[in-house]
């Protein structure tokens, strides 16, 4: 079992299985990048172009690390220093660079859908890496195999995710990803940051975070991003943090063996205290390492050769 | 009822279990003893093989061998060219293979592209000592410039057969049979 149709655009569309598929690959290249020579040569001669269009850090490095220790040669682009600077448009972007015989492309985007138009406007498989508030499917990939790893099942897990749904992508292919396992999720937030009808997607919706906290494994807390403010979806930071902030008392509230999680980047003191984002059950720093065997995974899976109907429609390679 | 392919028995269990002890002692001679010794066996029946090899070498020696299990897969030659990924199963080395005898078990040698594999994944892990083969099963028709150091049963095989190791942990009982390719 692979990833269908060449591409991993969101976790939506994924079956089941194929989510399993990419959990237990990611388990053997986990042990990959524990070994001392942390490289295999499956991906020699396939290269990767990361073409970002938003800041990023951590999801930027994970891909870059996940194609260097599958001895792929990456690329890393940034529209900051390129010609889109001159108004070079995505599509011509793409296959300028597609022109240099390139196999994949890993595209962060600020528009919803962006990934889904590339496999549209080029012939490379395309992985999503964040497409406006749409999904973010490697980020919910490893936030997955984090809790799958630590609990070893997903089915069943009770799975609160708190902060700005409205804008996450996080959250989005976190929900898709954990529904689709069995586990049960629950969100709060804000009305003012939840979603329009996000209760359809079959997940609790609190705006009471102690409420919502009680018997729960699984804390996934997201950023609270600091210009929301300005555009009036809470009055303060200050009130944030007191009524959705995620502190040590509020923990008690949790099941026993809970884990705490972060998708980064941190506002330390405003979504987490710093004493929560830095304890033991705090596995924010093991999702980062998690995130380039999920990644690995997801590249590896994707270069199975794409199968070629003949005139009786049989499939070969 | 799904027509059941015609297996030629090549190996029986009682003759199954002679040759791995065989094997055990031809490892022993070779190497004047056991010492720096590692077996290292390929998934998924040579990791069964190597298990054997390292109980009946410690009933021979006394001596449990460290033993690694190794996934080939992203070591393979042909990933851009299959329609759908093998799956890749865990390798499990906890041991230095550096300055090791690193014996590398798998149960058929055919081609010869599984233990060059093998081999670039082992010095990925170090530099061993020496590497040396042993397989259950020769049938011929390498491609690559390889050999076994220790071999259960040499099998002349037409390139169009099949060789089918069964083991009693993997498919409840010891075996080696040829499959014929089904007549259209």
């Amino acid at each position: 079992m692979g990833i269908r149709g060449g591409h991993l655009l969101d976790l939506e569309s994924l079956t089941a299985e194929e989510i399993i598929s990419i959990l237990d690959a990611a388990r053997s290249f986990r042990e990959v990048i524990d070994r001392d020579i942390k490289k295999v040569p499956t991906l020699r001669g396939i290269t990767v172009v990361n073409l970002f269009y938003e800041p990023s850090t951590r999801t930027r490095i994970s891909f870059e690390l996940a194609e260097k220790r599958l001895s792929a040669d990456s690329l890393s682009f940034s529209s900051v220093t390129s010609s889109v600077q001159k108004g070079e448009s995505l599509k011509d972007t793409i296959q300028n660079i597609e022109a240099m015989r390139t196999d994949m492309v890993v595209l962060r985007h600020s528009s919803p859908g962006a990934a889904n138009f590339l496999t549209r406007c080029c012939d490379s498989k395309v992985i999503n890496a964040g497409d406006g508030a749409h999904e973010h499917p490697t980020q919910g990939l490893l936030d997955i195999f984090t809790m799958r790893e630590r609990y070893g099942r997903v089915k069943d897990l009770r799975v609160l995710i708190v902060g700005d749904i409205k804008h996450s992508r996080v959250a989005r292919s976190n929900i898709w990803g954990l529904k689709k396992l069995g586990a049960q999720v629950a969100i709060c937030g804000p009305s003012t940051l939840l979603p329009y009808e996000i209760e359809k997607t079959g997940v609790e919706v609190f705006s009471n975070l102690d409420k919502a906290l009680e018997g729960v494994d699984v804390v996934n807390i997201l950023r609270i991003q600091r210009e929301r403010q300005d555009a009036g979806y809470f009055p303060t930071l200050r009130e944030y943090t007191l009524l959705y902030g995620i502190d040590a008392t509020r923990l008690k509230r949790l099941n026993p063996g809970f884990t705490i999680m972060h998708p980064g980047p941190m506002n330390r003191g405003v979504e987490i205290t710093v004493d929560v984002a830095e304890s033991s059950d705090s596995v924010i720093l093991e999702q980062v390492t998690n995130g380039v065997a999920v990644r690995m995974a997801v590249l590896y899976l994707l270069m199975a050769k794409e199968p070629i109907a003949d005139k009786e429609g049989v499939l070969t390679p | 009822m799904s027509e059941e392919k015609k297996l030629i028995e090549v190996m029986d269990a009682p003759s199954f279990s002679r040759t791995v002890t065989r094997i055990a002692h031809e490892i022993i001679e070779r190497n004047k003893g056991v010492d720096d010794m590692a077996v290292i066996g390929i998934r998924t029946r040579g990791a069964i093989l190597a298990e054997r090899l390292v109980s009946a070498i410690e009933k021979i020696e006394n001596i449990s061998l460290p033993l690694g299990l190794l996934d080939i897969t992203l070591y393979r030659d042909d990933v851009h060219t299959r329609l759908e990924q093998p799956v890749v199963q865990k390798t499990e080395i906890i041991f230095r293979v550096s300055n090791k005898v690193v014996i590398l078990v798998d149960d058929v040698l055919f081609t010869g592209r599984t233990a060059r594999a093998a081999l670039d994944a082992i010095i990925d892990f170090g530099r061993p000592k020496c590497i040396q083969l042993a397989v259950l099963i020769d049938r011929g028709h390498r491609e690559l410039p390889i050999r076994a150091d220790y071999v259960g049963k040499n099998i002349p095989t037409s390139f169009s057969e099949r060789v089918v190791v069964k083991m009693e942990e993997q498919d409840g009982a010891d075996g080696v049979y040829i499959e014929k390719p089904t007549e259209e």
